[in-house]
């Protein structure tokens, strides 16, 4: 739609291919790194790769992987994660993806072939309505039907998925757009006609959100992925706000990271498998700040109940995240970064007096709970004793802890999705932002693998560690093969309990311990894999290898798979239940109380049909 | 703002100025399909004399949280300029165009048709021997009336345009 549609030939002259045209644009959009799969479709671009230096293929071995890969890449970074498939299959495939790095506000850009323009809708070979598949997929998508727009797009949808809430944007481009010769127009200076996110916090509503922190007895900070995505300077602002105020903080599973979590003024998690005391606070809190969060389903539990007596303040800098499940009283639409720097100046400006003696009873209050040691479990330590995942994991944690003191590598952890990812976020503790990737809202297992490879990529000397399960990891096993083309020493630890540990945890709470089609039969030996795939397989069966095996692993160069064997039948807690409320928790065996249905606090029918 | 925790359903009619570009009207519908917010009237045209912006009114309904989470949805999708939601933000117009036959050969009918028309201020824009068909212009329940009022007389066929809605006075989307 800007300059003219046809070329004159002075144009075609200074003007080069559609494929070289893409790639000068993604230059001048500082991208490094393309993950993708080749196919029909997008050879032009693949010739034009091929002929240049400049941005580095990954050649994946599953789109879906590829999309992942760039959200590993894009988390552990914070810029634009890019993406080559081809038409039809690779573009479906990669839909997955896709919905996983919207649901997470991770910004990635996918490029997917086309069939030409004139084969469009004739159901051509490798033909798929990409755009039609992928518009409720994506923050937004484009179909490049005209050369001149080609350049254009680009640029665009660079900016519209790192601007406001960041997200994936696919570009489809059509075979005949990448061969025939089109203009470049240089990245727009002037601002988008109709995106226009609002980052700077209205001065009004921080305020009114400082008036309420200063006078509250029980406030607390629930920080999310907003922080994270704002980047690390939001994560060093939240660090200062709370020391600043003495406020308690807890964090979303995305927000993992953005504030230490060695700090005393940390609670741990929140939500469904959030800690005690995190959801305690939350629940008894008179002012909560939701500092980028979405108070997600996960989060709140039962929503009537959800922190019945407190005043809630929301800083997100998508409004639709406001008022969508929760209602707040003050609303802050802006960037997390500069609402938490307004936040303390605004702090500083308000001459009230904080009432800091409730604030004193309320952290003897939040001590009690914390007294409780929610995450207690019990390990045996006689030789041959059965590893618990709990354990497996806090051992994984101390020595990467070590492993980093010692050779000054920072410790990135991907996860795949379920026990074993909730395991991690409570007993892996995380100091620095960008260090935790796990796929949150979507919930996709197969994630961690390809998200692992990707923070590799940015980070190669870096140690990248994907906490497994055995089912969730052959979902994108395949990916093994592109470790070892590029050598890259991710380690996979599996924590193997041979069932779909969360599946098989619902179904003895709440489907009578009926395990229907939970537990797997024929698992692959996890060690013959890892040599197949040429790294290195290692396994633990009982508590006296298990500090061996993850010595071993993280001084092995090459990639690994650390099949950690573990207790079958141990559960996730705490755990608040579907459709109950934050003080309905249910503790672990440790505290006396467990998952048998007479204590199953709030488990109701209702809460039956809820996920 | 109206308030949130009420739990009363209102109708909205909600402008939309979006950019005129190829698969804007489906990613709005498939909004509210994909969301679940209910479409009770839709239309779409260009507005603009280089046609770069089209204008969408949708007549919506829902609890006062969802209307205002359907504005929300609405504005944050890349090529919309602006949302206004003309119900709240106060005075406006709504308008919409029916097209409806009636098939009767009946003398009676025939008046009695001609004889609502002229007092619901529809024009005759076709006429045989056996039918009508009349253009009315109104508010959506003017319409009904009118439509309900043909029905014994022999209603055919009916053809609507949805709502087209406008502020009063000098505000603008």
């Amino acid at each position: 739609m800007t300059q003219t549609d046809t070329l004159s030939p002075s144009d075609i002259a200074q003007t080069q291919s559609g494929a070289e045209i893409l790639l000068r644009a993604l230059k001048e959009q500082e991208v490094e790194v393309i993950f993708g799969y080749p196919g029909g479709a997008v050879l032009p671009i693949y010739d034009a790769i091929f002929q240049q230096n400049a941005i580095r293929h990954i050649l994946v071995r599953h789109e879906q992987a590829a999309v992942h890969a760039a959200e590993g890449y894009a988390r552990s970074t914070g810029k634009v994660g890019v993406v080559l498939v081809t038409s039809g299959p690779g573009a479906t495939n990669a839909v997955t993806g896709l919905v996983d790095a919207l649901m997470d506000s991770i910004p990635v850009v996918c490029l997917t072939g086309q069939v030409p323009t004139h084969l469009i809708g004739n159901d051509a070979f490798q033909e798929a309505d990409t755009t039609g598949i992928t518009r409720p997929a994506t923050k937004h998508n484009y179909l490049v039907k005209k050369s001149a727009d080609l350049a254009r797009v680009v640029h665009e949808a660079f900016y519209v998925a790192r601007s406001g809430r960041p997200g994936p944007v696919v570009i489809d481009l059509p075979k005949d757009i990448l061969i025939n010769p089109a203009p470049y127009t240089a990245k727009p200076a002037a601002a988008h006609r109709s995106y226009r996110p609002q980052t700077a916090p209205d001065g009004a509503q921080i305020a009114k959100a400082i008036s309420l922190l200063k006078n509250a007895k029980r406030p607390v900070i629930y920080s999310g992925g907003g922080v994270i995505n704002s980047g690390p300077q939001a994560s060093d602002a939240l660090v200062r706000f709370a020391k600043l105020t003495g406020i308690p903080v807890t964090s979303t599973l995305m927000g993992l990271g953005a504030y230490p979590s060695n700090d005393s003024q940390f609670l741990g998690m929140l939500g469904m498998h959030g800690t005690y005391e995190a959801n305690l606070v939350m629940h008894g809190s008179d002012v909560m700040l939701n500092m980028g969060a979405r108070f997600d389903d996960r989060v709140t539990g039962r929503l009537n109940a959800f922190a019945p007596n407190s005043r809630k303040i929301h800083v997100d800098i998508d409004p639709s995240s406001i008022n969508k499940n929760v209602a707040v009283e003050v609303p802050v639409i802006a960037d997390a970064g500069l609402a938490l720097e307004a936040m303390i100046e605004a702090w500083h400006a308000d001459p009230a007096t904080q009432n800091t003696a409730a604030l004193a009873e309320w952290w003897a209050q939040i001590e009690a709970w914390r007294a409780v040691n929610c995450l207690k479990f019990r390990q045996t330590t006689e030789k041959g004793g059965i590893i618990k995942p709990q354990h497996a994991i806090q051992r994984l944690y101390e020595l990467t802890r070590e492993h980093e003191a010692k050779t000054g590598k920072p410790t990135f952890i991907s996860t795949e999705v379920g026990q074993h990812q909730m395991w991690a976020a409570q007993y892996f503790r995380f100091d620095k932002p960008n260090r935790w990737m796990t796929s949150g809202g979507l919930g996709t297992m197969g994630y961690g693998l390809p998200a692992a490879m990707g923070v590799q990529i940015a980070h190669p000397d870096a140690l990248c560690i994907d906490i497994a399960g055995e089912a969730s990891i052959l979902m994108n096993i395949q990916e093994m093969a592109t470790l070892a083309q590029y050598r890259l020493p991710v380690k996979v630890f599996i924590l193997n309990n041979q069932y779909m540990g969360m599946v098989r945890q619902w179904q003895e709470l709440l489907h009578g311990s009926r395990y229907s089609e939970s537990y797997s039969e024929a698992l692959p030996d996890f060690v013959r894999l890892a040599d197949a795939f040429h790294g290195v397989g290692m396994r633990a069966t009982s508590i006296d290898e298990l500090d061996d095996v993850i010595r071993a692993m993280l001084a092995e160069p090459r990639a690994v798979i650390a099949d950690i064997c573990v207790d079958q039948t141990e559960n996730c807690f705490p755990m608040i239940p579907s459709g109950a409320a934050h003080n309905e928790m249910i503790l672990g065996p440790e505290h006396g109380t467990g998952l048998n249905k007479g204590n199953a606090a709030g488990l109701t029918d209702e809460g039956l049909v809820l996920v | 703002m109206s308030n949130l925790q009420d739990t009363a359903i209102r109708s909205a009619t909600i402008s939309v100025l979006v950019e005129n570009e190829s698969g804007v009207l489906a990613r709005v519908i498939g909004l509210f399909s994909g969301r679940g917010y209910n479409i009770d009237s839709l239309t779409v045209a260009p507005v603009e004399t280089d046609r770069a912006r089209s204008r969408i009114n949708v007549v919506t309904s829902g609890t006062p949280m969802v209307i205002e989470q359907i504005k929300a949805q609405l504005d944050r999708l890349v090529p919309v300029h602006r949302v206004a939601d003309l119900t709240q933000d106060g005075p406006h117009i709504a308008r919409e165009m029916a097209l409806i036959k009636v098939v009767a050969q009946a003398g009676h009918a025939r008046t009695e048709a001609l004889r609502l028309a002229d007092a619901f201020r529809a024009r005759v824009v076709d006429a045989t021997t056996e039918s009508f068909v009349f253009e009315m212009t109104g508010q959506t329940d003017k319409l009904d009336a009118f439509v309900d009022l043909m029905r014994p007389l022999g209603l055919a066929e009916v053809s609507r345009t949805g709502v087209a809605a406008i502020a009063r006075g000098t505000r603008v989307i």
